[in-house]
Order: C-alpha cells, then sequence, then structure tokens
C-alpha cells in the first residue's frame, strides 16, 4: 500500500543460516564492510587535511592522535582496507569489462588472493615507511 | 503481465540505475590511479611534519591530485553508502532520511577539505 514502509511481513524461507561460508562470498562481503568503513575513514583523514590547512596547532593535534597506539592500529586497518577494496575493486572492473574470472576455482583463488594481497600489502607498506 | 498498481504504488524502478552502476565504476577505474599514488604521498606528507606536509600539499601537482582523489573517492563513497542504505533499510521515511544524510556528510566533507587544500595553495602564495 502506499505511504507503508514494509512489505508484506511474510515469512521467509531459511537462507543466511543454512549458508556455507566460501572464499567467493567473504570476499565479495568483505568487499562492502571495507566500502563501509572507509566511507568513516574519509572522515578522518579529512581531519588530516582540514587540520593541515587550519595551523600547528590543531595540526599537532590531529598528528597525537595518529601516532598514538590507537590511532596507528586504525590506520593500519585503515591501510588494509584500502588494499582490499583497491584489489577487489579492480576484479569488479575486470569482471564488468573483459568479463573473466568467474570460473569456481579462479573465484576462490582471486579472493584468497585478494585478502593476502590486502595483509601482505599492509604489512610491506608500513615496515617501508618505519624504514625510510 | 504488469499492472499499473505498481506504478500507483510508486515502487517501480527509478530509472537511474545504468547511470549510478557507470559512474560507481568511472569513479573507481579514476582511484585506481589516484589511491596508490594518494597512500604513498601521505606517508611522506606525514612524516614530514607540519612544516613538510603544508610544503608538499602547497605543490602545484600534489594539489591537483589532492583535489582529484578527494573528489573521487568522495563520489564513490556516497553511491557506495547509497546501496547499502537501500539494502538494509527498508522503512521509507528512515530509508530517505539516510540517503539526504550520505549526500549531506559527503558533501560537507568534499567542500571542507577542497578549501583545505585551496587555503594552503593560496597561502603559500604561489
Amino acid at each position: 500500500m502506499a505511504g507503508q514502509g514494509r512489505a508484506d511481513p511474510r515469512p521467509l524461507s531459511p537462507h543466511v543460516q543454512i549458508w556455507k561460508w566460501h572464499w567467493t562470498m567473504a570476499g565479495s562481503i568483505f568487499h562492502r564492510i571495507t566500502g563501509v568503513g572507509l566511507y568513516g575513514g574519509a572522515f578522518l583523514i579529512g581531519a588530516w587535511l582540514i587540520a593541515l590547512a587550519t595551523g600547528p596547532e590543531a595540526y599537532t593535534f590531529v598528528e597525537m592522535i595518529a601516532f598514538s597506539l590507537p590511532g596507528q592500529i586504525l590506520l593500519f586497518l585503515w591501510s588494509m582496507a584500502v588494499l582490499y577494496h583497491l584489489a577487489n575493486g579492480l576484479r569488479h572492473l575486470i569482471w564488468d569489462g573483459p568479463m573473466v574470472g568467474f570460473a569456481p576455482g579462479v573465484a576462490s583463488l582471486w579472493s584468497m588472493f585478494n585478502f593476502a594481497f590486502a595483509i601482505i600489502g599492509a604489512a610491506v607498506i608500513w615496515s617501508l615507511a618505519s624504514f625510510y | 503481465m504488469s499492472t499499473s498498481a505498481k506504478s500507483v504504488r510508486g515502487l517501480g524502478s527509478a530509472g537511474t540505475g545504468t547511470q549510478h552502476h557507470i559512474r560507481q565504476r568511472v569513479t573507481a577505474l579514476a582511484l585506481l590511479f589516484l589511491v596508490p599514488w594518494f597512500i604513498y604521498s601521505i606517508i611522506h606528507a606525514c612524516k614530514a611534519g607540519y612544516e613538510g606536509a603544508l610544503t608538499w600539499a602547497a605543490q602545484p601537482i600534489n594539489a591537483i591530485l589532492l583535489i582529484l582523489t578527494v573528489s573521487a573517492a568522495l563520489y564513490h563513497m556516497r553511491l557506495g553508502m547509497q546501496v547499502v542504505i537501500e539494502d538494509y533499510i527498508a522503512k521509507s521515511g528512515t530509508k530517505q532520511a539516510l540517503l539526504i544524510l550520505n549526500t549531506f556528510a559527503v558533501v560537507a566533507l568534499a567542500t571542507a577539505t577542497i578549501l583545505s587544500v585551496l587555503k594552503i595553495w593560496f597561502t603559500a602564495g604561489a
């Protein structure tokens, strides 16, 4: 009916609770989770840029938070989320463009690769950043 | 067989799905290049302290790429969050409110960050 928010509360067949976890579904779910996380992260990274334009006091404050332990953990998670969303996003573009990678075996391996890329990539970036 | 009841209830297609889909992918394509640059740059800038970061942001190429990154990333995440809201929020009023809030939040952040880049640019006296 018009003006009514929800459709009929009809019974749902079981789906979520009998669904087996596998790499491709995890890959898809994490694309969305990291996307939502990066949405929040953009505001924090934005705060850094705004502080830089505001002045030294504001910048020192943001720097203090960023270099604190919770700040560093958050930034590490942010870097992992960026790398995962980037790698899996490229996969979406390859799905949409050349349309390859749909075969079950390839799809699972690709999901695993994207997770590995995010974790190892973040570790490599952070160790390189601490050396230079 | 389709009836006109669907249109009366206002539950038909909005007709903007294709545009949304294409824009999500075009911004993704831009971000594929901008994000690696951004990660590399922000690490350098952060390690350089206040003065160093300011000098970095005031360089023309960095200011240009910063504005492009902000624009593409924020447009992309507005589209993405729109889909998340549409998927999970069934109540019409709440959904509409969150969709508007999504746009407001992203536009506010875009304005503030782009103005910040411009302020750094003009203050540097280029």
